[in-house]
């Protein structure tokens, strides 16, 4: 008997390695798999939190053919011989997922003209694919008091869908966590409760995992567009990372250094402070070309033609000027 | 010195009720005897506590802020818990709370001028078949089946002891 | 008078000490279980009781017990859920403050039954007062050598110890209770791994309600067979109902499984009707997440049979026309209340007490709160009626733990059951609103 286990996805069959989720399984397939807003590859213990990648389980095995009772997340749940799973085939796992995507949006402030994560913005491709383009929340939107994290990282909390991949980094990647989640239900909130900054070695990679625009790079703020920007695979040799990054241009000038990240949007080397922030000037690299886009990106495929976002919802004026 | 002696060898006992490195477990029943001791959670007794469980100061901050019975901001010297879920409000919790409000001239919410009473509002203490019902810590004893006038004597006899 | 399993010497003066717990037959079952039995025949009496969990999913607890990893070289753990939160109910607080004996007897039965050497009672935080009562007759136990090494000089040994929560309705949620007993947030964990397999410590763990524990040692006494001759079908045993709201005599019941749900409520030896001769509007059988119900409804089945007080009568009908047993958190509506503004408080509640880890119950949640203070305060839509049907019906079966269900199902049976009212709500604000601006208090956040 093979270790591998077959599993059927909207219709699509595929062995995997016992062990291997349902996401994993689709992204091996590599279509239509799940969106993922808060499981992160590289980081333990991530996923669970979003329900967006809930799927329909329609045959558990083949030993057990029933169908699961209720939808589960794809990323924790793995697959097992004979499963039968259906996600975009499933009319009721796309309505669930439409719906959250409203949950996630009702207090998220809209304010994408203004973000510099749009254009990289998993929420706003999440929108874009499984959203209405109308809002039903006529309630206020929730907003935070401000606070400081240092002089690298910028926090917005009103954009925060509470991931944790930010907190499970600094566990994981970090000496010491001096942030995480603070306050109970609705009010959480990504804090360090004292004022206290964020800064170590490694934390700049907090902006790379967070899948919205609630940890962007300070220094890159108000810069560029994204999708004005032209992006270069370049290295340098680097004691405390692979130096491996890609380096964001504008014309002539480095405006912006990050990690490099698979079709996945996940990072595959975390990369150092120093690498991020010290080395703006395009000597200090040696740049490989440039940076293949996956053709699902704003930056390749002029994806936002269609508005995203209603006409009717204003962008409030204090998100401009914050 | 944010513990006496005798509080921190009661800290070290509670500590061995957990198996070997588990003793984050303590965290609640510490976090408890602290604030019976200071009456709220200030930052610098947070990482007193951190320092004595062996966390980061972070640690202590997420979990005294997920749970609604520590204060984190300075209270009076009677914190007066009063239920307002369902089944105490099909027996009058609504309007006793306006009577709470009307006699100590606070909301809720606040602490009355003279540092004695902080008026806060709670959900389901379970003792619905016998509400209204607050109560009072740091031994958060109850009390039950509450009418304006209980309640008023009640606080005569708090301002009398203070 | 129906037969009484935990509650037949609760009046008995001093009960609480263990002299007279002991007195009256307490822990006979302790030397039963550790001198004539092994663990399996305890699990396997327990299983033949046909004992369900008591705190409010009616799980089968002998089988419960059977999922416990035993091929695991991991230390094995017993929690007990006493963070009885569910609104409606306080059965566990009252038989802790009585009868702390009891549970602490079970404690060692049903530890020893799984293989335990180190059990927790996880009491919330709040009954800090319970928790003095329950520390203080563990500590006569262990002087009494019912807990510690070798209890009653058998080569079982038990440490037991009583953990308080800190205020949090989601750490009743087994997962979120482990997290909780970990020092950490109260956040539910996915399942699987079950506690069985993956619980406190990443050991394989039972977590079971006061009530649950504490009837075991009956079971070990007088044998499983003897207790699933109590009830009707698979509603095996007693059951303890906390009875309030606008009854003659609120209160913790102990019901043989089976009692009409119109005995229950009209009848003196229970509740003794409803007060001042109001007149019956609706009951929240099972704590406050379970369906909410109409007089007809509650009384009988939509197939006009009569309702009664077991597991399968009460969800007879299933959401359309029935409800569930739930905790036995029984809370009674006259017809002076108001639906929408218990719904209001409800939904308030769920709210306050999400644990904001899963989108749909953190972002759901408040939605629904905030459309429902609207329509309470007059500031409704008849379109809101079908967006909180909706929405509620998003959050259900979506989040990590049974908090959405929880939140959503109160939403949709008052809807369902009491449309009309929502929509008087919509069309005449101020004279519903008339009604309790007298009892407007601040009862914002």
């Amino acid at each position: 008997m093979s270790d591998k286990l077959k599993v059927t996805i909207d219709g699509t069959t595929i062995e995997v390695d016992k062990g291997t989720t349902i996401l994993q399984a689709a992204r091996m397939i590599g279509k239509n798999y799940p969106p993922a807003m808060c499981y992160y590859t590289p980081l333990k213990n991530t996923g669970g939190k979003c329900r967006v990648c809930l799927v329909k389980v329609a045959q558990a095995s083949e030993a057990n053919p029933r169908p699961m009772p209720k939808l589960v997340a794809s990323c924790l749940t793995q697959v097992e011989q004979g499963m039968v799973v259906e996600n975009e085939t499933s009319p009721e796992v796309l309505e669930a997922r439409n719906g959250v995507v409203e949950f996630l949006l009702i207090n998220h402030p809209l304010d994408c003209p203004v973000c510099d994560q749009a254009g990289e913005c998993d929420l706003q491709n999440l929108s874009f694919d499984h959203g209405k383009g109308i809002t039903r929340y006529e309630e206020g939107r929730r907003e935070f008091e401000k606070i400081d994290i240092g002089s690298k990282v910028q926090l917005h909390m009103t954009r925060c869908i509470l991931c944790y991949r930010c907190v499970y980094l600094a566990d994981q990647l970090t000496e010491k966590r001096v942030h995480g989640v603070i306050n109970r239900g609705d009010v959480s909130e990504i804090s360090t409760y004292i004022q206290n900054a964020i800064e170590n070695d490694f934390s700049g990679n907090i902006i790379d995992v967070c899948p919205v625009g609630a940890l962007t790079d300070k220094t890159y703020r108000f810069k560029q567009r994204v999708w004005f920007s032209k992006p270069f695979d370049a290295h340098r040799n680097c004691s405390k990372c692979s130096g491996k990054t890609v380096l964001w241009m504008k014309g002539d000038d480095i405006i912006r250094v990050t990690s490099r990240k698979d079709k996945f949007g996940e990072v595959i080397d975390f990369i150092c402070n120093e690498c991020r922030y010290d080395h703006k000037n395009p000597a200090d690299w040696v740049i490989e070309g440039p940076r293949h886009i996956e053709d699902t990106s704003v930056i390749s495929a002029n994806k936002y033609e269609l508005p995203v976002v209603s006409p009717a919802v204003n962008v409030d004026a204090k998100f401009v000027s914050e | 010195m944010f513990f006496s002696e005798s509080r921190i060898k009661e800290i070290e006992e509670i500590k061995k009720r957990y198996p070997e490195g588990r003793h984050k477990s303590a965290l609640l029943p510490v976090l408890h005897l602290a604030q019976a001791d200071h009456s709220w959670l200030s930052v610098d007794l947070m990482d007193e506590v951190a320092r004595l469980l062996k966390l980061e100061p972070i640690e202590v901050y997420e979990v005294a802020s997920f749970y609604t019975m520590f204060h984190l901001k300075p209270v009076g010297k009677y914190v007066i818990e009063v239920c307002r879920t369902g089944p105490c409000c099909n027996v009058g919790a609504e309007e006793l709370i306006h009577h709470m409000e009307d006699k100590l001239g606070i909301r809720i919410g606040e602490t009355t001028s003279d540092g004695l009473f902080t008026l806060k509002t709670v959900e389901c203490l379970a003792a619905c078949g016998t509400g209204p019902v607050l109560q009072i810590g740091p031994e958060y004893h109850y009390h039950e089946n509450l009418t304006p006038e209980k309640f008023d004597q009640l606080i005569s006899e708090l301002r009398a002891k203070a | 008078m129906g037969k009484k399993i935990l509650l037949e010497h609760v009046d008995v003066p001093g009960i609480q000490t263990l002299e007279v717990y002991r007195k009256m037959g307490g822990y006979q079952a302790v030397e039963k279980a550790l001198k004539s039995m092994n663990p399996d025949e305890v699990v396997e009496e327990v299983k033949k009781s046909g004992l369900r969990g008591r705190g409010g999913a009616g799980f089968p607890t002998g089988m419960k017990w059977s999922f416990l990893d035993k091929k695991s070289d991991k230390p094995r753990y017993l929690v007990c859920n006493a963070d009885e939160s569910e609104p409606g109910t306080f059965k566990d607080r009252y038989l802790m403050q009585r009868i702390p004996h009891m549970l602490i007897e079970g404690m060692i039965c049903s530890s020893f039954a799984l293989g335990a050497r180190t059990s927790y009672i996880y009491v919330r935080g709040e009954m800090m007062y319970v928790i003095r009562i329950l520390e203080k007759a563990i500590a006569e136990a262990y002087a009494a050598g019912l807990l510690g090494k070798n209890i009653l000089g058998s080569d079982y040994s038990l440490d037991l110890y009583v953990q308080p929560g800190g205020g949090a309705y989601i750490c009743g949620e087994e997962t979120a209770l482990l997290e909780s007993l970990e020092g950490k947030r109260g956040n539910p964990r996915n399942k699987p791994p079950f506690p069985a397999v993956w619980g406190l410590y990443g050991c394989p763990t039972v977590v079971n309600n006061v009530e649950t524990i504490a009837d075991v040692p009956w079971i070990i006494n007088h044998g499983g067979d003897a207790y699933a001759a109590i009830g009707i079908g698979k509603s095996t045993g007693t059951k303890l109902i906390s009875a309030c709201g606008n009854i003659k005599k609120p209160g913790v019941y102990e019901i043989e499984l089976g009692v009409p749900v119109e005995e229950f409520i009209y009848s003196d030896e229970y509740c003794g009707g409803i007060t001042e001769g109001r007149k019956l509007k609706a009951v929240v059988a099972g704590g406050s997440s379970v369906p909410i119900l109409p007089a007809d409804l509650i009384l009988t089945t939509a197939n006009n049979e009569k309702r009664l007080m077991t597991y399968e009568s009460l969800s007879d009908g299933g959401f359309v026309s029935g409800t569930m047993l739930g905790s036995g958190g029984f809370i009674v509506f006259d017809d002076r209340q108001c639906i929408v503004r218990n719904l209001w408080n409800f939904s308030r509640f769920y709210h306050h007490e999400s644990c904001g880890q899963c989108s749909p119950c953190r972002e759901g949640t408040g939605w629904m709160e905030k459309v429902l203070h609207r329509i309470e305060h007059g500031h409704g839509k008849m379109s809101d009626i079908d967006l909180l049907v909706d929405v509620a019906k998003k959050i259900e079966g979506k989040t990590i733990c049974p908090l959405g269900e929880a939140a959503a199902w109160p939403v949709a049976s008052a809807i369902r059951h009491f449309r009309a009212e929502f929509e008087e709500h919509v069309r005449n604000p101020d004279s519903c609103l008339k009604k309790h601006l007298h009892r407007e208090a601040a009862l914002a956040h």
